[in-house]
C-alpha cells in the first residue's frame, strides 16, 4: 500500500480536529488551549507539505517552515502571557478567566 | 398729566422691584441671581420652613410669627416712602382730572404707542380719559394710596416690604392701566395684570399653605371668567373687525340683527357677546356661581383685602359693563341676565354673612353682596347709579376692611370675632371709623351709601321687567341682611364682654399711620354721597358723564326714579332700621337667642355656615371629576399608553434582548474560540459553494 496525498490529508484532518475539540472541550489549562493551537498549526503544515511534494512545488515547504516560526513565537509570547497572568491572578484555569463576561 | 398717573405707579413697583432683588440677592448670596421679582416669591428658600412646625392650630396667629426674628430687608423704608409718595401725586393728579373732565368735559385720548399691528388687527397704546375713567381713576388712585399709606404701619413686622410695595403698586398700574384702556385688548391686558397682582399678594405669606390655596383658587376660578371673556372679544372682533371702543361702539347697532353660529343654532350676536362678556365680569367681581374665590381670597394681608378684594379690582366687572353699556343697551336679554346674577350675589352673599365668625370674611360676603347691588343697576340700565355705588363703596368698604385691619392688630392677629367683644374702650378710634363705615354701608341717611343704595333699589323698582321685580325684592332683603350682619359684627367685635382677657388688656390703638388713612376714608364715607348725588344719579348724568356712558332712547329708568312713592323711598332706611333693631336685640340686649336660633334650625345654620355647601358642590362636580380625569389621563394614558409603548416600552424590550446577549458572553476563551471556528468554517463553506 502506498501512502498517498488522502492519507497526508487524512491525518492533517485528524490533528485539525483533535486541536479544535482540545480547545473547546478543555476545561482544565489555558497551556493545553496552547498546545491545541500547536496542533491545528501543525495540520495545516502537514497539508502545506503534502501539496508541495505532491504538486511538486517547493513554496509549500517554504511556507511551513514560516508557520514553523510563527509557531514558535507564538507559544513564546503565549506562555509568557500566562505566566504573567498567573502572578496576577493566581490561576490559570480556564474556569476562571472568565472577566470579558458580560 | 394722564401718563404721570397711569405710570407713575409703575415707576414705583419698578423701584420697589429693584430694591427687592437687591434685598434679596444680599439675603442668599450663594444661590445664584434671581431672575424677577416673581421668583422670590415663588423661592421657599432654605429658612423658610418656620411655619410648617407650627401647623393647624396657630393659623390665625401664624401672619408674621414665624419670620418675626427674621431682619427686614434693606431699604424697606426707602420703597414704602417711594411707593407711597408715588401714589399720593398720582392720587393729587387724578383729582384734578376728575374736575377736568367731569366738570370741564377736557375728555382725552392719549396715545403711548402702538402695541399691535397684524393685518387688520390694529392694537395701539392709548389711554381713554372721559368721566367714567375719571371716576375709576379718583377711586383707584385714592384707596391704593391710603392702604399704600396704611401697610407702613400694618406690614411693619413683615420683613419682605420691598415685595409687598412693589405688588401694591404693581396692582395699582394694571388697575389704572384697566380704566384707561381704549380697546379691548388693552382692558384685557389690565384685566389679567390686576389678576395676577391679586395671585401674588393673596398669596403673599407663601408659606402659609392656605394663602397658596387661596391664591390659586383665586387664579384658577378668574380663568373660568376671563374665557368667556376672551371669547366675547374674539367674537367682536369677528363681527366688527376692531377692537377698539369707538369702532366697536359705532358698528354695534348694525349687529343687532346678526346671529352667531353656537353648538348648531343660530343666537343673537349681542346677547351671546354682552353674555360672554359678563362672564368675565361675574369671575372678576365674583358674582354668584364664580363668587368662590373672594372669601378665601382674605388670607392675604389685609390691606390687600381692602385695596384689591373690596374697592378696586372686583369692581372691574362693574367697571367693564359700564365701559360697554353701549353694546348692554342693545342686548336685553343680557341685560335681564345682570339682573338676575346681580339680585341673587345680593341675597345670597348676605345670607353667608349672617353668621360667618372671622371678620375678614364677613366684610368679604359683603363685598360680593354689594357688588351684586352695582349688577342689579348695570342690569336695569342705570349704569351711572352702579358707578355711584361702586365709588361710594369703594371708600366706605376700604374703611370697614381697613377698620378690620386694625382691630386684627390690636389683637395680635385673632381674626374670630367670637373671641372678640368690648374693644370700644380699647380701641376707641377704630370704634368710631368702623360704626362710620358700617352706618354708610347699612345705608343710614345722609351718608354716602345712603344715597348710593338706595338709589340703587329705586331704579329696580322703576324698571318695569318680572326680572327687575326679582331684583328689586332682593335688593330689599339684601338691605335688611347686610344691616344684620354689619351690627352683628360691631357688636360681637366692640360691645360686651370681652371673650379673651388677655388680648383685650393688651389691645392696643393702632399707630397713627394707620389711623390717618382710617380717618381719611370715614370722611370719605360720609360725604362722597350728598355732593355727587346729582351727578350721578340725578338730573347731571348727561352733563356729567356726557359720552361715555350711552342710554338706549327707550331707557327712562334715571328719570322715572325720582317718581317713586314715598314708601318705596324709604322702605331701604326702613329695612336698615329693622336689621339694627334685630341685630341689637339679639347681640346686646339676649345674647342667648341666636345661640338658641342656631340650636333650633340647625340644618340651616350649617347650611349658611358652610356657604350654601357651594365648595363642596364644586368639589364634587368639578374639582374631583377633573382630578380624576387628570389621575386617568396620567396613569392611564401617559403612564400605561405613551410610555408603555413608547419610551418605557422601547427600552424594556431593548433590555430584554440584550440580557439574552449578555448571556452569549460567558468569558470563557473556548466559547469565544468555538464561536469564531463556526464563523470560519460557514465563511469558508460559503466561500467554496458560491465562488465555485
Amino acid at each position: 500500500m502506498t501512502i498517498g496525498l488522502g492519507h497526508y490529508l487524512s491525518v492533517a484532518a485528524i490533528l485539525f480536529t483533535f486541536g479544535v475539540f482540545g480547545i473547546f472541550l478543555n476545561r482544565k489549562n489555558v497551556i493545553i488551549i496552547l498546545m491545541s493551537i500547536e496542533l491545528i498549526l501543525l495540520a495545516v503544515n502537514i497539508n502545506l507539505v503534502a501539496f508541495s511534494t505532491h504538486l511538486g512545488d517547493i513554496v509549500g515547504q517554504v511556507y511551513a517552515l514560516i508557520v514553523l516560526t510563527v509557531a514558535a513565537a507564538e507559544a513564546a509570547i503565549g506562555l509568557a502571557i500566562l505566566v504573567v497572568f498567573y502572578r496576577n491572578k493566581g490561576s490559570i484555569a480556564v474556569e476562571d478567566i472568565n472577566i470579558m463576561k458580560g | 398729566m394722564y401718563q404721570a398717573i397711569v405710570f407713575l405707579p409703575l415707576l414705583g413697583a419698578v423701584l420697589a422691584a429693584l430694591i427687592a432683588l437687591a434685598g434679596a440677592r444680599a439675603r442668599c448670596p450663594g444661590e445664584g441671581p434671581p431672575a424677577a421679582a416673581e421668583d422670590t416669591a415663588t423661592d421657599t428658600g432654605p429658612h423658610h420652613y418656620a411655619p410648617e412646625r407650627e401647623s393647624g392650630s396657630v393659623i390665625h396667629h401664624a401672619h408674621h410669627e414665624p419670620e418675626i426674628h427674621e431682619p427686614a430687608a434693606a431699604g424697606s423704608r426707602t420703597t414704602e416712602l417711594i411707593t407711597t409718595t408715588l401714589l399720593l401725586i398720582s392720587m393729587i393728579l387724578s383729582w384734578i382730572a376728575f374736575v377736568q373732565v367731569g366738570f370741564g368735559h377736557h375728555e382725552a385720548r392719549v396715545p403711548v404707542f402702538t402695541w399691535i399691528a397684524s393685518g387688520t388687527l390694529n392694537v395701539p397704546w392709548s389711554l381713554r380719559i372721559d368721566t367714567l375713567t375719571a371716576v375709576m381713576l379718583v377711586v383707584v388712585t385714592t384707596v391704593s394710596a391710603f392702604v399704600h399709606l396704611y401697610s407702613i404701619g400694618y406690614m411693619e413686622e413683615d420683613p419682605y416690604r420691598p415685595r409687598f410695595f412693589g405688588y401694591l403698586s404693581m396692582f395699582t398700574f394694571a388697575m389704572l392701566m384697566l380704566v384707561t384702556a381704549d380697546n379691548l385688548v388693552q382692558l384685557f391686558f389690565g384685566w389679567e395684570g390686576v389678576g395676577l397682582a391679586s395671585y401674588l399678594l393673596i398669596g403673599f405669606w407663601y408659606h402659609k399653605p392656605e394663602a397658596n390655596a387661596a391664591a390659586i383658587k383665586a387664579f384658577i376660578v378668574n380663568r373660568v371668567g376671563d374665557f368667556g371673556f376672551a371669547l366675547g372679544i374674539f367674537a367682536l372682533f369677528y363681527l366688527t373687525g376692531a377692537v377698539d371702543f369707538d369702532t366697536v361702539f359705532a358698528q354695534a347697532p348694525a349687529l343687532t340683527s346678526k346671529t352667531l353660529p353656537l353648538f348648531g343654532w343660530r343666537v343673537d350676536a349681542m346677547t351671546l357677546i354682552c353674555l360672554m362678556l359678563f362672564m368675565g365680569a361675574m369671575g372678576k367681581s365674583a358674582q354668584f356661581l364664580l363668587h368662590t374665590w373672594l372669601p378665601d381670597a382674605m388670607e392675604g394681608p389685609t390691606p390687600v383685602s381692602a385695596l384689591i378684594h373690596a374697592a378696586t379690582m372686583v369692581t372691574a366687572g362693574v367697571f367693564m359693563v359700564a365701559r360697554l353699556s353701549p353694546l348692554f343697551e342693545l342686548a336685553p336679554h343680557a341685560q335681564d341676565f345682570v339682573i338676575f346674577i346681580g339680585a341673587t350675589t345680593a341675597v345670597f352673599a348676605a345670607t353667608i354673612g349672617l353668621v360667618q365668625n372671622d371678620i375678614k370674611r364677613i366684610i368679604a360676603y359683603s363685598t360680593c353682596s354689594q357688588l351684586g347691588y352695582m349688577f342689579v343697576a348695570m342690569g336695569v340700565g342705570a349704569y351711572s347709579v352702579g358707578m355711584f355705588h361702586l365709588f361710594t363703596h369703594a371708600f366706605f368698604k376700604a374703611l370697614l376692611f381697613l377698620g378690620a385691619g386694625s382691630v386684627i392688630t390690636a389683637m395680635h392677629h385673632e381674626q374670630d370675632i367670637r373671641a372678640m367683644g368690648g374693644l370700644r374702650d380699647r380701641i376707641p378710634f377704630t370704634y368710631v371709623t368702623m360704626i362710620i363705615g358700617t352706618l354708610a354701608l347699612t345705608g343710614f341717611p345722609l351718608t354716602a351709601g345712603y344715597f348710593s343704595k338706595d338709589a340703587i333699589i329705586e331704579a329696580a323698582f322703576v324698571a318695569h321687567s318680572p326680572v327687575a321685580l326679582y331684583g328689586y325684592v332682593c335688593t330689599v332683603g339684601a338691605a335688611l341682611l347686610t344691616s344684620f350682619y354689619s351690627w352683628r359684627l360691631i357688636f360681637k367685635t366692640f360691645h360686651g364682654e370681652p371673650h379673651d382677657r388677655r388680648h383685650w388688656r393688651d389691645a392696643q390703638e393702632s399707630p397713627m399711620v394707620m389711623l390717618i388713612p382710617l380717618g381719611f376714608l370715614a370722611f370719605g364715607s360720609i360725604f362722597a354721597g350728598l355732593p355727587f348725588k346729582e351727578i350721578f344719579a340725578g338730573h347731571g348724568v348727561e352733563g356729567f358723564f356726557a359720552s361715555s356712558l350711552t342710554f338706549a332712547k327707550s331707557n327712562t329708568v334715571l328719570d322715572d326714579m325720582h317718581k317713586v312713592p314715598l314708601q318705596i323711598a324709604i322702605l331701604p332706611t326702613a329695612m336698615m332700621a329693622l336689621g339694627f333693631l334685630v341685630a341689637w336685640h339679639f347681640y346686646i340686649r339676649r345674647p342667648d337667642i341666636p345661640v338658641e336660633l342656631a340650636r333650633q334650625h340647625e340644618i340651616l345654620y350649617k347650611f349658611l355656615l358652610n356657604k350654601w355647601y357651594f365648595d363642596e358642590l364644586y368639589e364634587a362636580i368639578f374639582v374631583k371629576p377633573t382630578k380624576r380625569l387628570g389621575l386617568l389621563l396620567w396613569k392611564g394614558g401617559d403612564g400605561w399608553l405613551i410610555d408603555g409603548f413608547g419610551p418605557d416600552g422601547v427600552s424594556a424590550r431593548v433590555l430584554d434582548v440584550t440580557r439574552n446577549v449578555i448571556r452569549l458572553q460567558s468569558g470563557y476563551l473556548y466559547h469565544y474560540a468555538f464561536a469564531m471556528l463556526i464563523g470560519a468554517a460557514l465563511f469558508i463553506t460559503w466561500f467554496m459553494f458560491a465562488f465555485r
